[in-house]
């Protein structure tokens, strides 16, 4: 299943982190499988165990499957001082959802990540690679509602 | 390309795209074919200019006329007034206090600042090989490869001073020669591009801003220490950098700067981009090697130092992106050109990301040296809103918090370090007096007990312990043993943690300790937050002579814990309060207020009310 995406690299060990960033990607759901896994550990010649290590030691890495836009509002402390807390408070409420929770409708996780380097416009979040800044909760609604709007 | 009458410099860093740089670009273009301008106008993306609050920004030349937060109902304007009938907009200028500042070099933002690393990010695109090339782009590559040898290059970074960007202040030029003094025919660079720090950004915008002058530096260091082979590792939170560092890579492999034989010499280098997947500790040294490895990214005890052992148990040299970023300049311009800037201990400038309360926001580099306050109120244009500072934390969730009684101290490694803080990667996070320094010192303690790698007990459970004594101070129940035990600690996970990350980590603590112990003091004993922060140690309560009796805030409290009718008026249920401060907000004649302290209703209370009240 995974296999375009093996060949791309040389079976060693040092690529595993790239190549679960590639599977990862591939998957719709956003999540590595336990197959997955198993193929991997198949093509490198490593134990599933260590891979199960790695990908638990990473945030960016999930077991479970995701939505198909991942929302990573930023949780570090230039954020918090222009009101991050509020834009997770108006997240939570459009989205319905807890932290590291997925929406019935499978159109979007949310998280929270370390630094985006944005900070000169704080508060942000990133939604799968797009980085959103300045926000305010005006902003977010509008932000998601053209997801949503896309999504139909 | 084409010469064009008119060239816009559209800055599409990260902080401008967030912004909307991208949708204007496009909106740009669309104006200026509309108009037939096409063979006129150039639109030109570039990396950041510097001043992220004002995103997005643009400069236009020939005029050099710099203009911020460009909206898209702008476009139509601009390109009909200043592009075609030559009128810049006057409206879209930076202004300040009745002045304005047309062009770049007369914005107060850039007096002070003086760009060696950041020279050219924000004037080239980034995507462009031949830009950076003009600018003089691998010139002091030629030059190391073809009239100089490796030892000269470690002689001439020695003499300029040079330092590691990425916190600690190594000497550059030593750590090139412990590499270099290992005979290895396998040596390996390392690019550390994960840059974790909250608050700083610098890296990433010179990766996405300039990265031929990275991959240059990077070069130049390999050509010093003997390395044939390096690695960018790069943070995924930073997409656009890995874009922009793997078209750098494809580029010079074209003009031959990458691959064998370059510029006719022995030298031969290849580089490679690899990326993290979220691990704040990997920006450790031995962490990221085990990270490239491809395994869990755990520290391990130095030495062996990486440059004797390290990627693959081979000599390795791990440099910082800024730190790279300052080479060709000073292969190019000397020694001495370098060590002219900065002070006794600490040469050259330092790239700073102005974060927190402040009106200008963004990226500055300034020479060492200059002191905190020049940085903040002179770069940083002062305190936002008009409030009062309070403190500022160097060098993220591992430096200190000083207080305006540092505002005079200049900024070095020593000095800083005397103090209690660090200059860290260079994040500065200003706060204004609305700040509880508690929360703050609990708040970076957080982030770093969810980093701990958990490899070594002092911080896996050391940081955990001193996080929950944080919490209940600021929960109204700190007890008087509870800063002897929090310095106690503090020290001890310091000083027996394996690496940087729990070396470091009780520095807020210590220092907020240390400078604002009163505040402590304040809530462990009075059960008070002056900046009321702390929910459990505030109380809201309505003056009732005041109060219309509308019940509006009855209606919206989400606790429905005000009570009381249009005639009775209302008051606020205390111990059923769970402090959202809605009903501050909706009150239409904002007689609800927030008051610092537990609510205490004994007479005591009251009757110290109304002495106030006849004050």
């Amino acid at each position: 299943m995974y296999k375009k995406i093996l060949e791309k690299y040389e079976p060693k060990k040092e690529n595993l982190i790239s190549i679960l960033h590639d599977v990862q990607d591939s998957n719709e759901q956003n999540y590595i499988s336990d197959d997955a896994v198993w193929e991997i550990s198949q093509y490198l010649n490593i134990t599933p165990s260590h891979i199960h290590g790695v990908i638990s030691f990473y945030s960016m890495f999930s077991f479970k499957p995701r939505g198909k836009n991942v929302i990573r509002l930023c949780e570090s402390p230039p954020c918090f001082l222009r009101g991050s807390e509020n834009i997770l408070a108006k997240l939570r409420q459009l989205l319905g959802i807890k932290i590291g929770e997925t929406t019935e409708d499978g159109l979007f996780t949310l998280e929270l990540t370390a630094c985006l380097g944005v900070c000169g416009n704080a508060p942000v979040m990133m939604i799968n690679e797009d980085v959103f800044g300045d926000l305010t909760e005006k902003r977010v609604e509008q932000i998601i509602e053209n997801i949503r709007r896309r999504a139909k | 390309m084409s010469l064009k009458r008119t060239d816009v410099l559209l800055c599409c860093g990260s902080g401008c795209v967030s912004a909307g740089a991208l949708k204007l670009k496009e909106k740009l273009l669309q104006e200026i074919v509309k108009r037939g301008l096409s063979d006129e106008i150039n639109i030109i993306e570039t990396g950041c200019m510097g001043p992220c609050d004002y995103g997005p920004v643009m400069m236009v030349y020939p005029e050099g006329v710099f203009y911020k937060k460009v909206a898209l109902t702008d476009v139509e304007e601009l390109v009909e007034e200043h592009f075609m009938k030559g009128r810049p907009i006057k409206r879209l200028m930076v202004q300040e206090s009745e002045e304005v500042y047309p062009t770049k070099k007369e914005i107060p933002f850039y007096q002070l600042q003086e760009k060696v690393a950041l020279k050219n990010c924000g004037l080239i695109n980034p995507e462009k090989i031949e830009e950076y090339i003009a600018t003089g782009g691998y010139e002091a590559l030629g030059k190391v490869l073809t009239e100089m040898k490796p030892a000269d290059v470690i002689q001439i970074i020695k003499d300029s001073g040079l330092r590691g960007r990425g916190g600690a202040g190594f000497p550059t030029a030593m750590k090139w020669k412990f590499v270099y003094d290992q005979k290895n025919d396998e040596k390996y660079v390392i690019c550390n591009g994960d840059e974790g720090d909250p608050g700083a950004f610098m890296d990433r915008s010179l990766l996405e801003g300039d990265p031929h002058k990275i991959l240059e530096g990077m070069m130049i260091a390999a050509y010093a220490v003997g390395a044939k082979k390096g690695f960018f590792y790069i943070r995924a939170e930073y997409p656009l950098a890995i874009k922009r560092i793997k078209i750098a890579i494809e580029q010079s492999k074209k003009y031959g700067f990458l691959g064998e034989a370059i510029f006719d010499s022995d030298f031969a280098f290849d580089a490679e981009v690899r990326t993290g997947a979220g691990a704040f500790v990997c920006g450790e040294e031995t962490a990221l090697i085990a990270s490239l490895e491809g395994k869990r990214g755990h520290p391990v005890l130095k030495p062996p130092y990486p440059a004797i052992s390290g990627l693959w148990n081979k000599p390795t040299l791990v440099n910082n992106v800024e730190t790279l970023a300052n080479l060709s300049a000073i292969i190019i311009n000397g020694a001495d050109w370098f060590s002219k800037m900065g002070t006794e201990t600490s040469k050259g400038t330092k790239v700073f990301a102005l974060t927190g309360d402040l009106n200008n926001t963004g990226l500055v580099e300034v020479p060492m040296g200059i002191t905190l306050k020049d940085l903040i109120y002179k770069v940083g244009g002062g305190i936002s809103e008009g409030k009062k500072f309070k403190a500022v934390q160097l060098g993220g969730p591992s430096g200190g918090c000083l207080m305006d009684e540092h505002l005079s101290v200049q900024i070095d490694y020593e000095s800083l370090q005397q103090k209690g803080a660090m200059m860290g990667s260079g994040g500065v996070i200003v706060m204004d007096d609305s700040n509880c320094m508690v929360n703050v010192a609990k708040f970076f303690l957080e982030f770093s007990v969810e980093e701990s790698c958990g490899k070594c007990t002092p911080c896996r459970v050391g940081l955990r312990e001193m996080y929950l004594i944080l919490d209940r101070i600021t929960k109204g129940e700190g007890k008087p043993e509870d800063l002897d035990k929090l310095e106690k600690l503090g020290k001890t996970v310091k000083e027996l943690s394996l690496c940087g990350l729990g070396q470091s980590a009780p520095n807020p603590v210590l220092s907020t300790i240390r400078y604002f112990r009163k505040e402590y003091e304040e809530h462990i004993f009075n059960k008070r937050c002056e900046a009321k922060v702390c929910p459990d140690l505030v109380h809201f309560l309505i003056d009732k002579d005041k109060c219309l009796g509308c019940g509006l805030c009855a209606q919206k409290c989400p606790a429905k814990c005000i009570i009381g009718s249009r005639e009775e008026k209302y008051e606020i249920v205390q111990t059923d309060c769970v402090k959202c401060s809605t009903c501050v907000e909706v009150c239409p004649v904002n007689v609800i207020e927030k008051l610092s302290g537990q609510f205490d209703a004994s007479p005591k209370q009251e009757f110290k009310k109304y002495a106030d009240l006849y004050e």
